[in-house]
């Protein structure tokens, strides 16, 4: 698999394949936190990695399968 | 380590072929989310599909696929479960593929009551095409073979597949992402025709001519016009104008096709 870009936090890592993003919004607008954004070339970039809830919700709806939610136990 | 859905898919096919923020990449998801919770073995799973940009889903995945021709997947699929009854058969087909070109081999899968699976992928449009109208397009939405606005009503085909005989009948869409797997989950243990209707977006073909223009906007209005059918029949909700009803919406049992052939091959035999 491509390399992924892995963010952590104490709730939960967001694995991001830029390789794969579309840059089209939807996880953006459906994280309830502010954690994600779209970078100046339109790629989802992780802002707020610290605020993640690890809710899921950016996993779910990406279409493209670019983020993963990895819950850390 | 956690269920990985690109697991089930063909990882040198990724990234698909879909425009940005296209739902049907949503569906696939959910898709592959039931198929990991039937825990088939990939060798007892079929997938069979027509042709449009839905129907590229079956080649993304990895198992035994068919991506057939443009309204016929379900003869394809008829056949492959008549050879071999113990085979898990899905098929994805989009809304034009389906009640289209492809109607009248549904109504009659519905009626014969054959054990399969079939995932409607419906965005309201010939998405392929470049976004002509199909009998799923909704009164008075934009086309471009309806540049003022859609004349014609459109089907529901869930309450189509319920009068044609289907046994399982159930919607919900790429904003219910859950119930969309749990629909799949039980069409597929239904042992009959199940029809799973998932309402999706084509921001290209459909949205950018009907005023929702982003992926976020054709997902807001997903969630704003489905209803829980629950909800309604609780009396907690109701129908308004331009909404549909989402969840499990139809069961019934009845024979299956071909546990019913195998009987008469029995009986034939036995003479
Ligand atoms: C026999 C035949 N007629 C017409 C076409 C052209 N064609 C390709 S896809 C399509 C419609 C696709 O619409 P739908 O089934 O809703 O799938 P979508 O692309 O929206 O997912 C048509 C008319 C074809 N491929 N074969
Ligand atoms: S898991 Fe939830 S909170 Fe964390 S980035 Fe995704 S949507 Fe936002
Ligand atoms: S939902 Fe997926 S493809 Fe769309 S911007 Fe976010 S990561 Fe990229
Ligand atoms: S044309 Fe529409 S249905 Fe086809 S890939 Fe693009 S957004 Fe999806
Ligand atoms: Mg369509």
């Amino acid at each position: 698999m491509t390399p992924l870009q892995t963010e952590h936090n104490p709730k939960a890592s967001l694995d991001v394949n830029i390789k794969w993003c579309k840059g089209c919004n939807l996880c953006v607008t459906v994280c309830p936190k502010g954690v994600l954004s779209l970078d100046d070339l339109g790629k989802v970039s992780v802002d707020k990695p610290e605020e993640c809830i690890g809710c899921g919700l950016c996993e779910e709806t990406c279409p493209d399968y670019a983020i993963r939610v990895v819950k850390d136990a | 380590m956690p269920f990985n859905v690109t697991s089930y898919f063909r990882q040198e096919m990724l990234p698909h072929i879909w425009c940005p923020g296209c739902g049907n990449g949503i569906v696939l998801r959910d898709f592959a989310v039931a198929l990991e919770k039937l825990n088939y073995s990939r060798q007892e799973v079929v997938i069979v599909s027509g042709i449009g940009c839905s129907s590229r889903a079956a080649g993304y995945l990895d198992f035994d696929t068919v991506h057939t021709t443009h309204g016929r997947a379900l003869p394809f699929a008829t056949g492959i479960k008549f050879a071999n009854p113990g085979l898990k058969v899905f098929v994805i087909m989009g809304d034009g593929d389906a009640s289209s070109i492809g109607g009248n081999h549904l109504i009659h899968a519905c009626r014969r009551n054959i054990d399969l699976t079939a995932i409607i992928f419906n965005n309201h449009i010939y998405g392929m095409t470049g976004g002509q109208f199909s009998p799923m397009t909704p009164r008075d939405k934009k086309a471009t073979t309806a540049p003022y606005g859609m004349i014609e009503q459109s089907f529901d085909l869930c309450r189509l597949a319920e009068a044609a005989g289907a046994t399982y009948v159930g919607r919900a869409t790429t904003y219910h992402n859950q119930l969309l797997t749990r629909l799949i989950v039980e069409g597929a243990n239904n042992r009959g025709f199940s029809l799973i209707e998932a309402v999706t977006h084509c921001p290209t073909s459909y949205g950018r001519r009907n005023k929702m223009a982003t992926p976020t906007d054709m997902v807001r209005w997903q969630k704003e016009s489905a209803v829980l059918i629950d909800r309604i029949k609780e009396g907690r909700a109701s129908l308004q104008e331009g909404q549909f009803p989402v969840g499990l919406l139809h069961q019934h049992d009845a024979p299956e096709f071909t546990a019913e052939y195998l009987e008469v091959v029995k009986r034939a035999r036995e003479k």
